[in-house]
């Protein structure tokens, strides 16, 4: 069965509690971006940078919830050297992405949606990666950077 | 979370109080548009100050609310975008593009006054006539 990857791989040591919020009501997303920013703002992102977060869970987390129907998004906050940042992973059981190269294309929606939902996520975050098998499900990784330079 | 729709002479004010969940949203898309029949409104106003994200679903739902209530007669002017929101709407590859935006609720009802949507002998006049 194929499995459909995109993006890099992402290798780091992480640290710091795992947070789960289940997806099976439009509240759910609601509540897991408020955590998601909450939990930026522990490793100190910038009041934009964590509402940039927020808005990227919310539409990886309605993709669950229009998709799948049920999943959960996974929060870990990670230390790699000297960076911080923060580790989303969004994970179902559902039909799958049959065409991943497809889905991350600005306007492509198979729900009637603005199809910004996935390429807009991986704009808004530094590493995004898919992986889908038809009729398995979908994890998506994305994880943000906190700039240091600032 | 129900968002309460005030009545303000011609406008309807739709002020956001905390995060709103897709449901929410559509539901206040169906308030303001049966309200706008109801009240005769000429100009809605969405306060979005306390949303705390603007997603694309939320982008929809406010572009559906300009363009049924301009069907229905009224102008929709959204007003109270943060600084951090709009720059993830960016990012996001979302626009509000012929909508009106203003800053404040303040520059949004001024916007809708040199409109003339406040006022009903105006009608005809309707925005451009009235600058000599």
């Amino acid at each position: 069965m194929a499995v459909s990857t995109i993006g890099r791989g992402m290798g780091a040591s992480t640290v710091g509690d795992d947070l789960r919020c289940l997806i099976a009501a439009d509240t759910d997303v609601v509540q897991a971006r408020q955590a998601g920013r909450e939990l930026a703002a522990e490793v100190g992102f910038s009041a934009g940078d964590q509402t940039v977060i927020a808005a990227a869970i919310s539409e990886i987390a309605r993709n669950i919830l229009m998709y799948a129907k049920r999943g959960e998004v996974r929060f870990t906050k990670v230390v790699d050297g000297t960076r911080q940042g923060l580790i989303v992973v969004a994970e179902d059981d559902g039909p799958g992405i049959r065409d991943v190269s497809r889905a991350m294309q600005d306007g492509y929606s198979t729900s009637g949606g603005l199809g910004l939902g996935l390429p807009g996520a991986r704009r808004l975050m530094d590493e995004f990666e898919v992986v889908s098998a038809l009729g398995q499900g979908t994890r998506i990784t994305m994880r943000k950077w906190k700039r240091t330079n600032v | 979370m129900e968002v309460p729709i005030l009545k303000q002479g011609h406008y309807l004010i739709a002020s956001i109080q905390s995060a709103l969940s897709d449901a929410d949203l559509s539901q206040l898309r169906e308030a303001l548009i049966a309200r706008v029949g109801k009240f005769r409104a000429r100009g809605v106003i969405v306060d979005v100050t306390a949303l705390d994200v603007m997603d694309s679903f939320a982008v929809r739902t406010l572009r559906d609310i300009a363009h049924m209530a301009r069907l229905r007669g009224a102008e929709t002017v959204i007003v109270g975008i943060q600084p951090e929101v709009a720059f993830a709407m960016v990012q996001l590859g979302l626009t509000l593009k012929g909508i009106a935006t203003a800053l404040d609720l303040e520059e949004g009802l001024a916007f809708l006054d040199r409109q003339g949507h406040g006022r009903i002998d105006n009608r005809q006049g309707h925005g451009r006539i009235d600058r000599g």
